[in-house]
């Protein structure tokens, strides 16, 4: 293999896993050292640059980071990512004070559709520019899906209003009960630029026979919950069926446990493990007592005089075909039918532009989506942006935070007469940690403690008020533990070789058994001869250039612990470990361009 | 140092033996030797030789002396047997465990310093006697634990770190161990694992006198130009005259050279030695030979390293003394006291 290149910002940015799995690249390790240290603060606001909604994300997100972290593949369970920056937005000072400062305007004026994470996203990043920015919402407060889809007992409205407070008071007009219901009078506007963010806001239906005729007590999840949000709806029935598997799902049974509710079941089609649904927050579900009933298709809507009185499911089971994808046939034993009072349908979302005028010069793919650049954001329209879920169909809010950034970025370079399409090259920094013979600037004795659970409000309680938070987030002695658990995989083994002599020191306490000298080779065959089975062939290796026997080094990044033994056995210093802090770049007034060779 | 201790984590899909150990299992406390002694790949090598040989740790007696050498005993098999003797003395120690307890794998740690100097009339005699072990000199060259002296072992002509040149003949501990009779003589290199694992995993199941000679550079003082025990000279001068693989069980043969070159020696406790030769006249089982060749390169300034003589039929100390096949710790009181009609007898056949 030709030795690595690590001057290449991806490189290290790949071996911290959690941070390249991060839709929006926020510098993990970095901040759960700083809770660590009890800067709380300081910890905040590298998420806020990052993320834009630390407490809110601390609480709901998706969490791609966590099946990537390294402490994962080796030990039972990756470090609490998600929970740890709770932390940070639980026991932050006052941030108000680091916060950009409202910039004077300069002329140009952006418009922003639909009062989300990825328009607040834009307008966090574009306000402090000097860009007048107007957000247009339906809803009397900013926060779109966050605000009416996810419940309280998940997500207070206090934190919402902190995070949403953050941007708007950058200067961004927030104009409430405004619906959109036309591009083309938009446009005739005149904006400089407009982004549509306004989600993926219709629930899909369930046509089945019954639909109509049950139709009272048949609700859509996503209408639903909103309703129940903005205090519309406050009670079901007794007997209460979810059909859906999702996250949308969860929060529906949950929220109808807590509305009178007493027999909720979760009904899905698939089997428990594929269900959509992330397993924490099936793991509430049923911690609150529902059930979650697998394998069955819903077929009707059984009804009497027009109230609802079940739900009949064919039951089917899983076979795979020949190319191994999965397929559900029926199993061929009788239909059953759960009875109940309510069905709530959370099997999907849609997109729906019903607003965009045939004119606007958007065009829109066979699944009715707009046509939109994956990178710079732009639609067919090259003055309107899209981002979030309006973008690509429904994902995670940190999806539209990462979309939002890129479209803020593609807005700036349009409006500063740059081509959009280059896209400016992350900032990096690296320094060595070393600070003596055996110092390291980090933490490096790695702990050996199993993840801390964070603690929940009794069941009794919580299950009594539907705005009680159920999470209770980890306290300080327990953030700290769980902080210790981080393997700080931004702290890179740096390897020289022009100072090695082949003393084997780091192949010797090497705890994972990581490196290995040998004769360099393709990598499927210097992968077949490290000290240590190559089990995740994703990970990459790190080979040196020649060294004097001739053999090279390489270094499985698969499961370092980044404990700096190599560095300290190391007599010549030909191991260093460096700490790598990588920020995408955001709009601002220097965005450099990618003109810069790699760093 | 490193005031770390080693994390426990061990690599998900790491080898494990016949007993279900991994190597890390073999491990001892972390070194406190200095960064990059070449002690400590030595250790490591002990570690693997130990773990591919899937010995049960508490059936092993790792014994030492004193010195940066004898330290390491404690960074290898943290769960067998120890003894940290006085200076110089751990082949007499060794030798009366060895008598008391002929069951245990007696594994003897030294240095140069240990057994070249203060220890040298200890080093001559357990090698004459036959005794039952494997003794390993990590020899340096130098005394690390005072700040780089010459040791009786740094070859004439070879330079301090401070640019003082030895004038004083070298002791070669191999030539002397063949001399006194020792019947696995090796010598290797600290920085060349795939030689130095096998010699040890050999000298294990060896019946008789093992000796082993590993060179070992001392980063912190004979590790430069000018020294003879360095990792680039040993790299450049190192002469090795054959590579060993050692066999246990049936595991088959691989010959993946000229099978005319691959000798098998056959050892007392069934293990097999497969020693792939690289220098074609070289005899190991020539005693004299080696000695001869060993001169002859030495005057030419190349290091001969790998299983320089063995002996497959050899004895030890137990079979020339007839010593009884039990343990002494396992004797009871009617082993050791039979009673006055073996007295008699014994006195009968003395009239």
């Amino acid at each position: 293999m030709r030795a690595t290149d690590i001057s290449a910002p991806d490189y290290f940015h790949k071996v911290v896993d959690c941070q390249w799995a991060c839709p929006a690249h926020t510098p993990v390790p970095e901040y759960i050292r700083l809770i660590a240290e009890g800067r709380y603060s300081d910890a905040y606001m590298i998420n806020w640059k990052s993320n834009v909604f630390p407490g809110i994300l601390g609480r709901t997100c998706d969490r791609p980071c966590e099946p990537a972290c390294r402490r994962g593949r080796v030990e039972e369970s990756p470090v609490a990512i998600c929970r740890l920056k709770r932390v940070a937005a639980d026991f932050k000072d006052d941030v108000q004070q680091r916060m950009p400062r409202p910039a004077p305007k300069n002329s140009r004026r952006i418009a922003l559709v639909g009062g989300g994470p990825a328009s607040l996203t834009v307008a966090r990043d574009l306000a402090p520019l000097g860009y007048h920015c107007t957000v247009f919402d339906a809803d009397p407060r900013p926060g779109g899906m966050m605000r009416s889809q996810i419940p309280k007992f998940r997500l207070p409205d206090s934190v919402i209003d902190e995070e949403t407070g953050y941007v708007l008071s950058l200067g961004v007009d927030y104009k409430a009960g405004h619906r959109i219901d036309s591009l083309k009078k938009l446009l005739a506007e005149n904006y400089d630029a407009i982004f549509i963010g306004s989600g993926a806001p219709r629930g899909r239906e369930l046509n089945i026979p019954g639909r109509k005729e049950a139709a009272a007590n048949i609700h859509l999840g996503i209408d639903w919950l909103s309703g129940v949000s903005f205090g519309h709806t406050d009670k079901i029935g007794k007997r209460v069926i979810v059909l859906g598997g999702g996250n949308t799902a969860m929060d529906c049974c949950r929220t109808a446990r807590r509305l009178g509710g007493e027999d909720v079941k979760v009904i899905v089609r698939s089997g428990f493990e594929e269900m959509k649904a992330s397993p924490w927050e099936k793991e509430d579900a049923l911690h609150e007592d529902i059930p979650i009933l697998n394998y069955l298709v819903p077929v009707a809507f059984t009804h009497d005089n027009g109230k609802l009185t079940g739900v009949t499911f064919q039951k089917v089971k899983a076979v795979y075909d020949d190319k191994g994808d999965r397929l559900l046939v029926p199993s061929g034993e009788p239909d059953v039918t759960y009875d109940c009072d309510d069905v709530l349908v959370a099997v999907g979302q849609e997109n729906a532009f019903p607003w965009i005028e045939a004119d606007c010069g958007i065009e829109f793919d066979k699944r009715h989506m707009p046509k939109v650049d994956p990178t710079t954001f732009v639609s067919t329209n090259p003055k309107v942006f899209f981002g979030g879920d309006a973008a690509f169909g429904p994902k995670n809010i940190i999806w539209a935070v990462a979309q939002g950034h890129e479209a803020a970025l593609s807005i700036h370079r349009l409006l500063s007469g740059e081509d959009i399409t280059e896209r400016p090259l992350p900032e990096v920094h690296i320094s060595s940690q070393k600070m003596g013979i055996h110092e390291w600037s980090y933490d490096n004795d790695v702990s050996p403690e199993k993840r801390y659970k964070v603690p929940h409000r009794d069941k009794v309680v919580a299950l009594k008020d539907i705005r009680t938070e159920v999470e209770l987030g980890y306290d300080v002695k327990l953030a700290l533990g769980e902080a210790h658990r981080c393997l700080n995989c931004d702290v890179q083994t740096v390897f020289s070789n022009t100072l090695c002599i082949e003393c084997d020191a780091c192949a010797d306490i090497c705890p994972m058994d990581c490196i290995t000298f040998t004769d360099n080779g393709e990598e499927a065959d210097l992968r077949s001869r490290l000290r240590a089975p190559s089990v995740h062939p994703d990970q990459s290796l790190y080979v040196s250039s020649d060294l004097k026997t001739g053999r090279v080094m390489v270094k499985d990044e698969d499961v370092c612990l980044h404990c700096g033994l190599c560095a300290e056995r190391c007599p010549t210093g030909a191991w260093d470990m460096q700490k790598y802090f990588i920020e995408t770049t955001h709009a601002g007034h220097a965005c450099p361009s990618k003109r810069r060779s790699a760093a | 140092m490193t005031y770390i201790a080693k994390p426990k984590f061990q690599h998900p899909g790491i080898k494990k033996n016949a007993l279900g150990y991994s190597h890390r299992d073999y491990e001892g406390k972390i070194s406190t030797l200095c960064a990059g002694c070449g002690h400590d790949s030595i250790t490591a090598s002990i570690i693997e030789a130990c773990f591919e040989l899937s010995i049960e740790p508490h059936r092993v007696a790792k014994i030492s002396g004193i010195g940066c050498s004898s330290k390491t005993p404690d960074y290898f098999l943290g769960n067998s047997h120890g003894f940290n003797t006085v200076h110089g003395r751990m082949p007499s120690v060794l030798t009366g465990a060895n008598l008391a307890n002929r069951e245990l794998i007696y594994l003897g740690v030294s240095g140069d310093g240990d057994s070249a100097s203060i220890g040298f009339g200890q080093f001559a005699h357990a090698i004459r006697r036959g005794v039952n072990m494997t003794y390993i000199v990590e020899n340096n060259g130098v005394y690390g634990l005072t700040k780089g002296q010459f040791s009786a072992t740094a070859d004439r002509g070879s330079k301090s770190k401070k640019g003082v040149t030895n004038t004083d003949n070298p002791i070669d501990l191999v030539g002397i161990a063949l001399q006194l009779g020792a019947t696995y003589v090796a010598r290797s290199f600290s920085g060349d694992k795939k030689q130095l694992v096998p010699i040890i995993e050999g000298a294990i199941r060896h019946k008789g006198a093992a000796f082993i000679d590993v060179i070992s550079p001392c980063i912190a003082f004979n590790n430069h130009a000018g020294s003879t025990k360095s990792f680039d000279y040993v790299r450049e001068h190192n002469d090795a005259v054959n590579r060993l693989d050692v066999l246990t069980g049936r595991d088959p043969i691989e010959i993946d050279q000229d099978p005319g070159t691959v000798q098998i020696v056959e050892q007392h406790d069934g293990s097999r030695l497969a020693l792939r030769k690289i220098d074609a006249d070289y005899d190991p089982h020539d005693r004299l030979g080696a000695m001869t060749f060993l001169q002859k390169h030495a005057a030419q300034g190349q290091i001969v390293t790998g299983l320089l003589y063995v002996d497959p039929e050899a004895d030890d100390l137990h079979s020339h003394l007839n010593t009884v096949e039990r343990p002494l710790n396992r004797l009871g009181a009617a082993d050791l006291c039979p009673g006055q009609s073996v007295l008699d007898k014994i006195n009968a056949s003395l009239r």
